[in-house]
This record gives structure tokens, sequence and C-alpha cells, in this order.
């Protein structure tokens, strides 16, 4: 096992009074691949958004416990929010990339950290874009915009984009879900290769996903962590009859 | 569902019969839609009239010829207050012809005076120079924007991207309470606080001038461009923001390079709307701006605006006169500008921010 990238204590999270997790405990190894599963409204997606404190943006939420990202609590009072997403990038649902073309896309994360230089900003994008598998698809259109691309292509540009500004975890919110087979290959194949090099850690709802992309599986019931093992185990010989039910089927 | 209508079961099984091989006819569906129908076309029907009549009366400025263009305004200013007895009537138009006999031998066309550098309707040689008219409404809608746009902008992004939900939901609904401000309230306060402290501070020489008016008009036209330009970073979707945010951008960042340039088509159509408004703004422009036609730069001198000149002139003009026109033909201009801002904003700048956020599938 590798090292220790992520370790979560005792985190609660609650929407008004709402419980939305309740004293979730778990680590997540350095360059690996851990994925979320578990029916809608468990708690996976809202957990992802702990991890680069998205769910800031909220209103009305309180946080309890700990998360330490290597070894810093990232709820301390003292810590630079800017900075930590800068280090711990983040992959939605929904493509999103901006209404602009497809270099200003990848662009935009190395300018808003003040590189201007023309020549470094050229071979960032291309870099990002090869690292996102997408850089023969889209050469020749650089400067098209990047909504007219397909959804797909779409959603690894946004991978591109989050790679240009260097981070060590990739958060990936299903990534493929609105994709069709042929895309969610892609990305998937991706998944594969950028493991070599980052932190990745994706929800999905897909259980074959997790199964085919992932080291690690941790399924997540009703804002409890049910169970977190190798992803092996998980599918073949699970702990507690939960597990087993949920990927087998009987439930969610 | 109201089941006592229908009578028919079926006796078997007790559901109720419901037919649809034959068209119904349903007299209240059919009311309501052809009575809205009516609604919605006489609307344009009585904005097709109104543009229609204005041009009416505006249209006979550019026909008239030296026999009827004779000013007769001084002498009907004369017969106020006096008998209004036929005798009396008879009188004037006897006065009328000898006058207009005199002037137009020496007096040009009215209608070609409209591009000269003089306001000056009711004299005996009458000069209708709209110049001077444009140049104030210029200079009053430039001073207005210039101070309007900012704040209400800079507002918006304030209360759309950085403000706390509670300090939002207090300062969105008071600013657009502005809105319902009545204009005579704001030319008022311009009129007997502004004016004053304005020219304290500046220690300009006339007291109603272009900038008092422009600020008061502007003052009115803050809640509008505000209103659409909060709407235009609102509607920037949310997914932008987060795709931002989790980049490692900060909130200001994120606010001036992805929203703002996200909703730059809505901030114009906001602006332009806003412009529409400073345009056509009469009550305001008649309280505040000094009321003086004259052709000058300087930002401190009174004006006189288009919408002002009807405002004040229109109660008093002689029907079918030139100088009432005339200002038909004010009336037509204004009307045909704001139109024309009003289809840009509309067309051209939501088609835009349509375009924009909506992928090509």
């Amino acid at each position: 096992m590798n090292n220790i990238k992520v370790k979560v204590k005792d985190l609660s999270l609650r929407y008004g009074t709402n419980l939305a997790l309740k004293n979730i405990t778990m680590d997540i190894p350095e360059k690996m691949v851990t994925a979320f599963i578990g029916p809608s409204g468990c708690g996976k997606s809202t957990f992802l958004r702990t991890l680069n404190r998205m769910n800031d943006l909220i209103d009305n939420v309180t946080i309890e416990g700990e998360v330490y990202i290597d070894n810093i609590n990232i709820y301390d009072k003292n810590i630079d929010v800017v900075n930590l997403r800068k280090k711990v990038g983040m992959i939605f649902q929904k493509s999103n990339p901006f209404a602009k073309s497809v270099y200003e896309n990848i662009a935009f994360g190395p300018r808003i950290n003040g590189i201007s230089q023309k020549s470094v900003l050229d071979e960032i994008v291309e870099r990002s874009l090869k690292q996102a598998a997408i850089w023969d698809e889209v050469k020749d259109r650089l400067f098209n915009s990047a909504l007219s691309l397909s959804g797909g292509q779409q959603q690894r540009i946004c991978i591109a984009r989050s790679l240009a500004v260097n981070p060590d975890i990739i958060l990936m919110d299903e990534p493929a879900s609105a994709l069709d087979p042929i895309s969610t290959a892609k990305i998937e194949e991706l998944i594969h290769e950028l493991k070599q090099d980052y932190t990745i850690i994706i929800v999905t709802h897909n259980m074959q996903q997790a199964a085919r992309t992932s080291d690690l599986t941790a399924l997540f019931y009703m804002g409890d962590l049910v169970e977190m093992n190798k992803t092996e185990i998980i599918f073949s010989n699970p702990a507690k009859k939960q597990t087993e039910d949920y990927i087998s089927g009987r439930f969610g | 569902m109201d089941f006592s209508r229908i009578n028919n079961k079926n006796k078997n099984t007790g559901k109720d019969i419901v037919t649809f091989n034959k068209k119904k006819f349903r007299f209240s569906d059919w009311f309501a839609e052809k009575v809205i129908k009516a609604v919605a076309f006489l609307s344009i029907a009585v904005v097709i009239l109104i543009f229609i009549f204005v041009f009416r009366e505006a249209f006979p400025i550019f026909k008239m010829d030296k026999k009827t263009s004779a000013s007769t305004v001084t002498l009907v200013q004369e017969s106020y207050g006096g008998s209004g007895t036929e005798n009396s009537t008879v009188k004037k138009a006897d006065n009328q012809v000898n006058n207009s006999n005199i002037i137009n031998a020496t007096d040009e066309k009215p209608s070609a005076t409209l591009l000269s550098n003089t306001w000056m309707p009711v004299s005996d040689k009458p000069r209708f120079g709209l110049w001077p008219l444009f140049l104030g409404t210029l200079k009053v809608t430039l001073i207005a924007l210039l101070f309007a746009a900012p704040i209400s902008i800079m507002a918006a992004i304030y209360t759309a991207m950085f403000a706390k939900p509670r300090v939002r939901e207090i300062i969105k609904p008071v600013i657009e309470l502005l809105a319902g401000f009545p204009s005579v309230v704001i030319g008022f306060f311009a009129l007997m606080v502004m004016a004053t402290v304005f020219q304290n501070i500046f220690g300009y020489a006339s007291r109603l001038n272009a900038f008092v008016g422009g600020i008061a008009m502007g003052l009115a036209a803050i809640p509008i461009i505000y209103t659409l330009t909060e709407d235009a970073l609102t509607a920037v979707p949310k997914t932008f923001i987060e795709a931002s945010l989790g980049l490692g951008a900060s909130r200001r960042q994120t606010a001036f390079y992805v929203v703002l340039p996200a909703a730059v088509p809505g901030i114009f159509a906001a602006v332009v709307l806003g412009l529409g408004r400073i345009f056509g703004e009469t009550m305001i422009a008649l309280m505040a701006t000094g009321n003086a036609a004259m052709i000058s730069m300087n930002p401190f001198d009174s004006v006189r605006t288009l919408s002002a000149t009807i405002g004040a002139e229109m109660a008093e003009v002689v029907f079918g006169d030139t100088h009432y026109n005339v200002l038909f033909l004010i009336g037509s201009l204004l009307f045909i500008f704001t139109f024309a801002l009003n289809a840009v904003a509309e067309f051209y700048f939501k088609n835009l921010v349509i375009r924009r956020y909506q992928s090509k599938k």
C-alpha cells in the first residue's frame, strides 16, 4: 500500500439540521484510484466536496472533524482555501468548460497564477491536453470554442484544465455519468494513466466502473461509511452483508 | 376531478365513459384563448397607432410652404386671457395674414431651420434648430450614464458575487424599490437639494444645469441597470463558478475573469435599457437641467433636452402650428431612438447571451 495522502477523522457534515455525513473516518493512499459508491443521496458527493472545501460555497453547512492532506488539517482556521484548491483539483459531473476557446480554458488556471508568457502557456496547454489524451483531437482547433466539442471531449478538456494547475489530488464527481460508453471508456483509460502521477478519488453510480477503474472502494449509505477495502475484496468477498446486498443489486 | 359532470358510467365496470371519437367544443377554453389573443393584439395595435399618430402630426413640417409657415405664436399668445369671442378670433386671423406676409418676405422655411443652432420657437422669426436640444440631451445622457452605469454595475457585482446572502436580501430589494420612485420626487430633490449642494462644491454659475440633471437622472436609471446587471450575473451558470474556484481561482478572480466576461452581453443590454430610460426621462430634465437651449460643451451650463422641450411647450403650443409639428417631430425622434435602443438590447444582446451558454450538441 502506498503512503497515506488523505486522512479523514470523525468527519460529520450538516446541511442546516440535516445530518448528511456521520463520523466518517478513512485513509486514502497516494497515487491510487479510490472509488466511492453508494445509492443517490448517500453522501458520497458531499464527502468528496469536503476534500477541497467546495462545500464552503453552500450556505448553512456545518462541518465537524478533521481532514488531513499531507498531514495538514484543511479545516484549520489558517488554511488558504484558494491554494488548497490548486492542490486538490475537481472534475464535475456535468462537464463545464468556460465559454472560451479550448486554449483559453486550459490557460485559465496558469493565468490566474500569474503566468502570462506565451511560450510557457503554450507548453502547459500542450502538455495538459496530451496528459488528458485529447491533444490529437483538438490540436487543430485550439482556438475554437470549447463548447463546440462533444460531451466526452468537453469532459477531457475539463480534466486537462485541472491538470494545468499541477494538482496532487484529482476529485472526480461522476465524471462519466453523462457520457456514452465510448467516451466513458476513454475517461476510464485516462484515469488509469493519470494514477501514475496523481491521487485520484472518484465518485460513481456505476459499480462496474468502480470495479474497473479503482484500487480501493468505499461504500456509503445514508451518510455512513459502510465499508472500505481493496476493490477486489469489496466486489468478491465483502465483510458486511449490506455491501454484498448493494453490489449484488439487492438494494440501491 | 369533478366527476359530477360526467353522468355516464359503464354499468358493468363502473368506469366513466369517455368518448374521444368526436371533437368536443369547450366554450371556456375557446373564450379564454380568443380573449387573450385579442388583448395581445390590441396592445400591439395601440402602440402602432400611437406611432402613426405621432408621425402624422410631425409630417407636415417637411411639406410646409412659405405661406403657412409664418409664426402666429406671438399673436396667439397675446390672445390668452382675451375675451375669446368670435369677433376677436376673426380679428386675430386678419392679423395673422398680414403678419405672415410681412415675415415671409424675409424668412426662410421653418423646416430649413431644423438644423440651425438656435431653438427659438416663440418669436417673430421662429427658429427650430434641433442641435442645441440634441446636444443637451446627449450631454445629460452621457453624464447620467457615466454616473449610473459604474455604480450600478459595481453594486450588482457586489451583491451577485461577494455579498453574504443576508446582506444581498437587504440591498437588492432596496435598490429595486428605487425603481418605483416617482421621477418628479427625484426631480424635486435635485431642484431643491442637489443643485445647491453641487453649486457650493463646484462653484459654477447656473444653479440648474446638465450636471445636476444628469446625476438626478442617473439616480433614476440606477435601479434598472442594477437589476438587469444582477440578473445577468446570476444567470451565469453556477458550474462556471465552481469550475473556476475548483481550479484555485480566488473569488475576485472568478468574479472578474469568469463571471463578468460571461455576463457582458447582459450587462450591455442593461446599460442600453438604462440609456433608454434616461433618454426619455422628462420630469427630472424639466426640473433640474435649467431648460436653456444653448450650444455649449460645458457640463455646468444649463441645457434643454428633447423630452423636456415637449413637456414644457406642448401645453402652450397652437394646434396645427409649425411649432406643434416640430414638437411632434421631436417626439418621433425620441420614439425612434428609444425603440432602436430597446430593439438592440432585446434582440442582439439577449440572443448573444443565449448563444453563449448553450453548447452546440
